[in-house]
Parts: structure tokens; sequence; C-alpha cells
């Protein structure tokens, strides 16, 4: 049976490298190719879902040794992967979302010259994806992380010939390089440390370590997750990924790449557990992104990007969870899943209504589409109540937990944590059903498009509506499937572990809680959104809205610091190499003009002065040598 | 006596060189197939070496040794470790390469006038062959003296490529072009050259000590203790062989001749330089200072790391600021041999054996970057980053691979050089931690100016420059299809080199009386 695992990822690759090498002659068969090819990956987990499920909780993990990667003295790296209940629920999220999005692209793509290489990169990115969760160990884990970047990278900028979209797609690759910069720093730690960074070995050994060295190991882990889940302080490229196609962003930002993070904190929680103060960090970086995210969520009129601002939020919640340790691994997880079933299902309704409106992405020209696509409203709305929390959908139930978790971190930092979470539930219900009443209700404020022509919103082809509506099965009774008798706790209990805390109130107050904050949120969205018209022209704001738009100024203090800056640095440093290190000074090729005639006497004396001092050296060798001799 | 396989690798393209160069000037192309002919067959060559070598057997193997001057104790002695072995096959697989990619750069100009003694064809190709051939036998050589001729020896072919040959078209005209060139080849030969003279003084100075010129010989009388030097004179030789092979690797701050000659000189040219010549500098840290001077060496350590770190960030640095195209290739090789350096210093397995595989992988990514920049540039007729735009659109394959050219030098896991430079950075990390973490600044760097060259030249508009630009031709995909094959081979399979490299690194290892740091707890395996 483990030698199904190298399938799981095999076929994706021979995907992307049969689309991406193929030429032509694929163009009209390879968008079907790379979708078989995915659900041919979907297959593969399903049977070794089957297979585990059939063994105790115990004898779960499966291992699969493929060859010995880098064989140096002292240093040992496998080809290897690991199955267990942590990568399945990851292999069937990714294999499954993954698949349905290859089908939806299909349609959303159709009229793409280059569709061929977009499906290429996508079986691309679900190998990479796969290779990262299924690594054995932090190395192997390293080239999936940096191939899902790389993915993500030419996904993003897709459509190269905007130079918005290139420009967004360098920010993300180079702001998760500096992510990266914490993992590569991570390994080391873990060599010198344990002499090893294979999974098991690593995570047996923990307990001898020294507590400084792991809490060293923890937080260059973190900056890894920030890096790749956009958080606090590396958030700053998720909202700009938005230029990639809306499939895009639906697979890779919102319901998994992006959620890399969480399971690299997750995995290493033998690290994490032992390292309190690294723990702590974990926790004020999801708690900050949290509000963060949201609070950005509410202020932008471009529907991808208020979902982007939704999903930091969201991995907000979920790096919280794992921060707080063994109390809430498994409902970061849970909630990791759930969202991204709803997460993606929003995506691809956003797609579906751009795919209508002339890709139009700001809600202000929105308004009133429900009647026009009946589908897309439906499951986008279901969407919708289950990210906010509605009562028996999915993220009600993985959301609850991890406020409850948050509570039961004990405390003052458990009311703190518990009350944060509680507001950002608040800030969700506001920002979600904002996005909900300026696209689907209110009068229509459609403007034609540059071309002048007036948009005709219809509803999306089948191959476009039938994975939207999966999407939206999973967010309603996922989260209650998964709570039902704790199945998902029990499911994951083995491998992350699980400790009830001490919380402070009972579970019933604060789901009241959270059903009060939901209610607040909402009202406040339909009194300003609903109730009162929505101006096409964005109104001038609050100072806090102004910062929001631009998300929160940390991209002008990027610029000022980090692009003036280091466009000083480097402009100065290659004035210094022409001047004082070269200490020959260039010039234009005006002053190389009158130079010349003297650099070319110069050349041919100098050749005369090489071949000299060629002979000269061997005469005084020779003399050398033969005085050796006579003394 | 068996056959002299390794005096055959040299022996084979020197005779190519001379064959070409004899081409009438009428047979420009016969002259070009059998340069090609003649790097294949060197090919053909170096793989029987690879074959014949055995990685786990004596040290030095399929060792020559003649008496030469034996007044003066001079031997032409050759021998190969598993290092000499890698760069050998490295060089010997990149000539064609570079010989099929120069296809063109050196017909003469359609309104030169004919003349029958004017033959700059037979020369480039004969050049480049003749650079082979010595550099080949540098990485052989196990007598200091043969050495040192090799070194200098191959500057004079190499003067004559950059300052002969560039492109075609240049932003300031014919003249300033060839003014361009021949400072671009003159500070090549005088800053090589300083190096050279200075390495000559201590070679005749370690032969007044040692009394020999034999490698093996001084470094098992070394081991053994029945030869000693004083601290100080020590220090003073392998500070003369140390500069020299600093100035040729490059290392900060005698790096600038390189972004000149790489500038000027054809791309193919430029990775002869970069990929090729200049390994011979870091080779030789590693077999002559490491091996002659073992306590000068660790004596020096400190200050060598310090100065492959500012390599590392300042090279990458001055590649993000640079308007060129091939001067940024220049600075970004500047960055990588200070990583090679670093890594041959840090004095572990892993970084030396990083090192290694780092010259090799340095070499094929370079060479795949360099040359597809060669083919854009050969189109239109500028070096400039900032004529270019909108390439991706025109020319896809073209775009592509010069992609995958710039994800190799910054080391994207899953392709060749990753490898290399994280056992660098563990090697380093292990034994000196904030050196190690400083030098990882680097991997963002290289993203930045990757990425940054791409953006400007393949993305946005297309430019009306590049409008009409073909997409590479099969001559040109033959070049590149197997270097970008290598690159994702040996990023996932690097054992077969990792193989031959290792039990030399021992070696050195054992030369410098070193062993790695111990891991602070000892996992259960």
């Amino acid at each position: 049976m483990e030698n199904l695992i190298a399938l799981l990822v095999a076929a994706p690759l021979i995907g992307a490298a049969v689309l991406l090498c193929g030429g032509r002659r694929l163009d009209r068969a390879g968008h079907w190719l790379g979708t078989l090819l995915a659900a041919a990956s979907f297959v593969i987990g399903v049977v070794l879902f089957s297979d585990m499920l059939g063994r105790s909780a115990d004898d779960r993990s499966l291992h699969q040794h493929l060859f010995s990667w880098v064989p140096v003295e002292g240093f040992r790296a496998d080809i290897a992967f690991q199955l267990d209940q942590l990568s399945m629920t990851f292999v069937l999220l990714i294999t499954g979302v993954g698949t349905l999005i290859h089908l939806y692209s299909i349609g959303y793509m159709e009229h793409d010259e280059r569709r061929r290489r977009f499906f290429g990169y996508l079986n691309l990115f679900l190998a990479a994806m796969l290779i990262l969760v299924l690594a054995d160990n932090y190395l192997l884990l390293y080239l999936g992380w940096e191939g899902v970047g790389l993915a993500s990278y030419l996904l993003i900028g897709f459509w190269q010939h905007k130079p918005s979209a290139a420009t967004a797609a360098k920010k993300a690759f180079l702001v998760n390089r500096v992510g990266d910069m914490g993992l590569s720093i991570a390994i080391m730690l873990m060599f010198t440390t344990f002499g090893t960074f294979a999974f098991g070995p690593v995570f047996a050994a923990t307990g001898d370590a020294s507590e400084g060295k792991l809490t060293a190991i923890g937080l260059m882990l973190l900056l890894a997750a920030c890096g790749k889940s956009a958080q606090v302080p590396l958030q700053s490229w998720l909202g700009d990924a938005m230029e990639g196609p809306t499939p895009v962003s639906a697979l890779i930002h919102a319901a998994t790449m992006v959620t890399a993070g969480v399971y690299l904190i997750t995995r290493s929680s033998a690290v994490f557990n032992a390292a309190p103060d690294a723990q702590l960090v974990v926790v004020v970086v999801g708690a900050v992104t949290l509000l963060f995210g949201a609070i950005v969520g509410c202020a932008k009129d471009d529907i991808k990007k208020a979902l982007a601002g939704s999903t930091m939020s969201q991995i907000g919640y979920m790096i919280l969870a794992a921060g707080l340790g063994p109390i809430g691994y498994v409902f970061a997880i849970m909630h990791l899943v759930t969202h991204g079933f709803f997460k993606a299902g929003l995506f691809l309704g956003a797609g579906s209504v751009m795919h209508g409106m002339n890709d139009e992405v700001d809600m202000r020209k929105y308004g009133g589409l429900r009647t026009y696509m009946p589908v897309t409203f439906v499951t986008f709305g279901l969407g919708y109540l289950a990210i906010i929390g509605f009562p028996g959908l999915s993220g009600f139930f993985s959301k609850d937990k991890i406020i409850e978790a948050a509570f039961a971190k004990g405390g003052t930092e458990g009311w703190i944590l518990g009350a944060v979470t509680l507001l950002g539930a608040g800030i969700t219900a506001f920002y979600m059903t904002r996005v909900m009443l300026m696209t689907f209700f209110g009068e229509k404020r459609w403007q034609p498009d540059a071309k002048g022509d007036a948009p005709h919103p219809h509803e999306s082809p089948r191959s476009m509506t039938i994975p939207m509506i999966v999407l939206a099965v999973g967010s309603v009774f996922a989260g209650g499937f998964f709570s039902l008798g704790d199945r998902f706790l029990h499911w994951l209990e083995p491998v992350t572990g699980h400790d009830h805390g001490d919380a402070p109130l009972s579970a019933g107050v604060i789901t009241g809680a959270t059903m009060v904050v939901l209610v607040i949120g909402v009202a406040v969205a339909w009194l300003m959104y609903g109730r009162a018209s929505v101006p096409v022209a964005p109104p001038r704001g609050s100072l806090l809205t102004r910062a929001a738009r631009r998300d929160l100024l940390q991209d002008d203090f990027n610029h000022v610091v980090l692009v003036r800056g280091g466009e000083h640095l480097t402009r100065s440093l290659v004035y210094m190499d022409h001047t004082l290190v070269d200490g020959v000074v260039n010039g234009t090729a005006a002053s190389f003009g009158g130079l010349s005639g003297r650099l070319r006497k110069l050349q041919n004396g100098y050749a005369r002065t090489y071949a000299v001092s060629m002979f000269g050296g061997t005469a005084v060798l020779i003399a050398a040598t033969l005085l050796m001799r006579a003394v | 006596m068996s056959f002299p396989l390794l005096t055959a690798t040299a022996v084979l393209p020197a005779v190519g060189a001379i064959a070409t160069a004899a081409v009438p000037a009428a047979r420009r192309t016969a002259a070009k197939w059998l340069a090609l002919l003649f790097s294949l067959a060197t090919l053909a060559l170096a793989v029987l070496v690879l074959v014949r070598f055995e990685p786990g057997g004596a040290r030095y193997q399929l060792t020559e040794s003649h008496a030469w001057i034996a007044d003066f104790g001079v031997r032409y002695e050759l021998g190969v470790d598993g290092i000499g072995v890698a760069l050998l096959a490295l060089t010997a697989l990149l000539i064609p390469f570079v010989i099929l990619a120069g296809w063109h750069d050196a017909d003469p100009l359609e309104d030169a006038r004919p003349n029958r003694r004017w033959r700059p064809t037979q020369g480039f190709f004969a050049l480049i062959l003749m650079v082979e051939a010595m550099v080949i036998l540098s990485f052989e050589a196990t007598d200091v003296f043969l050495f040192y001729i090799l070194f200098e020896a191959m500057l004079i072919p190499m003067y004559f490529l950059i300052g002969g040959f560039g492109d075609r078209a240049h932003a300031g005209g014919d003249e300033a072009a060839a003014t361009q060139r021949s400072y671009a080849a003159v500070k090549f030969l005088l800053y090589n050259l300083v190096g050279g003279l200075i390495m000559l003084a201590a070679v005749i100075g370690l032969y007044v000590v040692a009394g020999t010129f034999s490698l093996s010989e001084i470094v098992a009388a070394r081991a053994d203790g029945s030869l000693s030097m004083a601290t100080g004179t020590e220090r003073w030789l392998f500070l003369g062989f140390f500069f020299a092979f600093a100035v040729k690797a490059p290392l900060w701050p005698l790096h600038t001749w390189l972004p000149n000659a790489m500038g000027e000189a054809t791309a193919p040219v430029a990775v002869l330089i970069t990929a090729v010549v200049d390994k011979v500098g870091t080779f030789a840290m590693l077999r002559f200072c490491l091996g002659l001077f073992p306590e000068a060496s660790t004596w020096a350590t400190p200050a060598i790391l310090v100065l492959a770190l500012i390599s590392i960030v300042y090279g990458a640095l001055l590649a993000v600021g640079q308007r060129d195209i091939k001067r940024l290739i220049a600075y970004a090789s500047i960055s990588h041999f200070g990583f090679i350096i670093m890594g041959i210093f840090a004095m572990t397995s892993q970084g030396q054996s990083g090192a290694t595989l780092y010259m090799v992988n340095h070499g094929i990514s370079t060479a795949a970057l360099m040359l597809v920049a060669g083919f854009l540039i050969s189109r239109r007729g500028s070096r400039l980053i900032a004529d270019y735009g909108g390439v991706q659109k025109v020319a896809p394959v073209l775009a592509g691979t010069f992609l995958i050219g710039g994800l190799a030098t910054l080391s994207l896991p899953g392709l060749s050089p990753f490898v290399s430079e994280f056992l660098v950075l563990v090697g380093t990390f292990s034994r000196y931690p904030v050196v190690g973490v400083i030098a990882t600044v680097g991997i963002v760097l290289a993203a930045l100016y990757v990425l940054v060259l791409y953006q400007r030249t393949m993305t946005g508009p297309v430019k009306d420059a590049v409008r009409t630009m073909p997409d590479l031709r099969i001559r040109e995909l033959v070049v590149v299809t197997p270097l970008i094959a290598l690159l994702l081979f040996l990023g996932v399979y690097p054992k077969p080199l990792t193989e031959i490299v290792n039990p030399a690194v021992e070696h050195t290892m054992s030369d410098v009386q070193k062993t790695d740091p111990k891991p602070e707890v000892e996992a259960a395996p």
C-alpha cells in the first residue's frame, strides 16, 4: 500500500512535465489531461484513506523510502514520504479541492490561448504541495515549500503582459524568500542540534535539547510560516497575489498553499510544545493577523481583495490555535479543512460573478445580481453563512472550537485571546455581510467596461457551477460531520495529541457570546450597506478606513524603507565599485574615445610586459634553484 | 606502461586547437565542425576517466610521472582525486556547448573584404580548445611547478578571446566596443598577472623550503613530520598562493576585472571565464592552499570567511543594481564564488563537499543562464536590460529556458545548485553560526536580482524592438536542453557526484586535521 504514496505525487508531476514540454499539439486536450491526472491523484488518495481507516489508530502511519537524496559525510537527506493522519487530511483536501478547481478552470480559462500552460502550472502546484505535506524530513519539505512558491509565482504572474501581475508575482516570491530564510536556518539549527532533520529522530530527541535551541528553531519555523501563510509581518504579498486568475486565488491563495504555515507548525508540534516562548510568539502573530486581515477586509471594494483579507484573518485563527499547543492543534486543522471548502467556494463564486460582469472586480459596480446568477448566489450565500459561523454550518463548528480553545488557554492570556477571537468573529460577520449585500442585493450599479460594453450578467457554464455546488455542500456539512462524536478529534489525536485545557466559561456561554457578536456584525453591515444605498464612487472614509484600504500602510512602509532604501544602497554601491574599489573610472563612451589611443598603446605595452615577465619569472626561478643546488 | 589517459584528455583538445587553426580561411564551417568534434572526443575521454576512476580507491589515481627538468626537480606529474575528476568532467562537458553556442560569434562581418590570411573563426575556436587543454591539465597536475606554468599560460588564449571577439552590436558603436574590449582584456591580464607573479615568488619559496615540487611528497612529508615549516614562512607562502587564486576566483575586493571581462566578451567566452577558468582558482585553494599549508589555512580562515561573506552580499547587491544583463550575471557569479570559498574554508565535510558540488553546479547553471542571455542579446543587439520587455509573449521557449537558468542561479530546490548551496550553508553554520546566518541573506538577494531581471526583460507589454524576435532555433535548443536536463537530474539525484567527491573531501579534511563539529544531542537513528 505504501508504494502508492509516490504515485500520488507522480500523477500531477507527469502532467506538469507533459503539458509544459508538450508544445502546441496538446492545446486541444491538455486541460482534460491535467484534470484527469489531478483526479487520479485524488482517487489514489481515497484508496489510501480507506486503507488507513481499516487499520487501528496507532498503526496508521505509512512510510515509503525512494532513494537517498544528498548523501554527504555526516549529512543525510532522503527522498522519502510519510503518510499519517495529518498528511492524509491534507492529501484529500489538496487533491479534492484541486480536482474541482481544475474542472472549474476548464470553463474559466476557455478563451485563454495559454490554457494548456495554465493547467501545467496547476499540476506542478499539486505535485509540489503533495511533496510538502508528504515529506518525512524538513529538507524535502523545503523542496515542496519552494515548489509551491514557484507555482504560485508562475500563476500569479500568469497574465504577465500586465505589469501589475508581473510585479505581484515577483513580490510574492521575494516576501516568501524571507520566510524561506527562516526555514533554512531552522533546518541548519536542527542539524547542529540533533545531527539530523528527519521528522522522527528530531521529534524523539526534543526532550534532550536545550530550550533555547528549541525556541530558536520554533521562531525560525514561525518566520517561514509567516511568509507562506501571509501572517504579519510578511503578509503584504497576499492582497497583490489576487492579480492571478481567480481559480488560482481559490486553490493556492485560499484553500491550500497559504495554509502550509499551519501545517508546518502543527507538524513540528514536538518542537513547539517544548518551547513555550516560541508558542507565545506564534499566538501573538496569529491574534494580530486575525484582526489585521479582518480590518483590511472591511475596507476593500475589490471583491477578491476583500476575500484575501478574510483569508489572512482566518489563517490567523488557525495559527493562533496552533500556537495554543495540544489544546488547539486539532481545531486549527479542522478549521483549515472547513475553510478550504467555504473559502474556495467563495472565490469560485467571485470568479463566476466576474465572469458574468466583464471581469469587473469592484463591488461598488455590482448590486442586485441574485436574480441573474441564482446558482452563484445560492452557493456563495452558503459559503457566506459558513464563514460567519451561522449555526449548523461548517464554520460554526470549527471557529467556535478555536474560540473555546483560546479561552481554555487559561489565565489573563486566555481572556485576552478569547476576546480577540470573539471580536474577530464579529468583524468577520460584518465584512462578509458587506460583500454579500454589495454584490447580490441592492440596486444595480453596473458600469460599462473600458471598451464601453455594458455587462450582461449570466449564470456560468456547468463546468464552473458543479465545483461551486460541491464546495457549497462541503461548506454546509463538513463541520457538523467532523464534530459529530468528535470524529475529527479522534482522527488526528494520535498525531497531534490533545488537551482540553481549562475553560473559564462553559461551552454554552461562549457559543452564546459568539452568536451575539455575529448578530451585531451582520446588523451593522445591514445598516450601512443594506438599508442605506451604496455609492458607486467610494466615500472618503475615516482615517482607519483609508489606512485599511492601503493595507494599513504596510506597503507604504515597505516601499519607503526597503524599496527606496535598497535602491539607494545598490546605486551607491555600484558607484563605489566603479570608483573606489575599481580605482578606474569608466566614464562615458565619449571619454573612452579620448582614452582609446592611450589604452591601445598600453595594451601592447602590457602584452609585451607580460611575455617578459613570464620569461623573467622563469629565469628567476631557475636561478634560484641553481643557487640552491650550488649551496 | 599503461595508456596515459590523463595526458590524452589534455593533448586531444590541444591537437584540435592546432588542427582548427590550420583550416584554410575559406573553410570556416569545416573549422567549426572540427572544433566541435575534438571537444566531443575530449568529452568521451573524460567519461572514460570517470568510469576508470574508483571513488573508494587511492587518493590520486590514473597517475603519470616523468622527469621533466631533472636539475630543478620539476616533474611532469599527473593524477586526479575526486575533486579533480568532477571539475575535469565539468570542463569537458561545457566546451562542446560553448562551441555550439558561439557558432556564429566569430563569423567575419559581411562587408569585410575577403582576405586569405584573415581567419578569425578558426582562431576563435582554436583558442577555446587551447583553454580547454590547459584547464584540464591544471586539474590533473600534481606538480606545483607544472600547475603554475599552466595557471599562467591559460591567460594568453583567454586574453585574445576577450580582447579579440565581442558582441556584434554595441551601444556606443564599433569604436567604443573595441576600446572597451581591449580595456577589459588588459584588465583581466593585469589582475591575473599580478596574482601570478606573487604566486611565482611563493612557488620558489616553497621549493627552497621543501626541496621538491611534488604535491604528494610535500603533503606526505608534512603529515609524518619530516618537513616542518616555520610558522611565519608557512603563512607567507600561503598568502602568496592564496592571493593568486583569490584574483582568479575572484574574491572581493579583487573582483573588479570580472564584470568587465564578462560584459565585453561574447556570452560563450563569458561562460568559459566564469564556469571553467575561474574554477581553477577555487580548485587550487582546495588542493594547494589546504594541502600544502594546513596550519596557515586555519590561521587565515577568519579573514577569508569575512571576505567571502562580503563577496556574497556585495556581489548580490551589485547584481541588483546592474543595467547590463551580462554584468548582472558576472556580479551574481561573484556572489556565488563567495559561497564556494566560504564552503572551502568552513573546514567541514559538508562545506567542502558542498563547495566542490557548487563549482560543478555553478558551471552548469551559469552556462545555461549566460548562453540563453547571449541568444537574447544576439537577437536584439543590446546588453541593456531596459531595451527588452515582453519577450515572453513573442519567444516563450527562450523566456522559459531563461527563467529556468535564473531559478537555478537563485538555487531553487529541485535544481542542482540548491543542493550545493545548502550544503555550504549547513557546513558553515555548524562551525560558524553567525557567518552561516548572514550568508542566508544571499538567498533573498539572489531571488531579487534574478526575478527583477526576468520581469524587466521577459514580462510586461511587448516592446516594438522585440516584436519580431524569433524563438530559440534548433542549434540553440541543442545547447540549452541538455544543460537544463542536467540541472534537474543533479538536483534530484546528486549521488553520482557526491560519491566521487566525498572521499576526496575526507582526505582534505585530514590534511588540515579537522573533524566535523558534533551535534549537541545525538538523535536516535
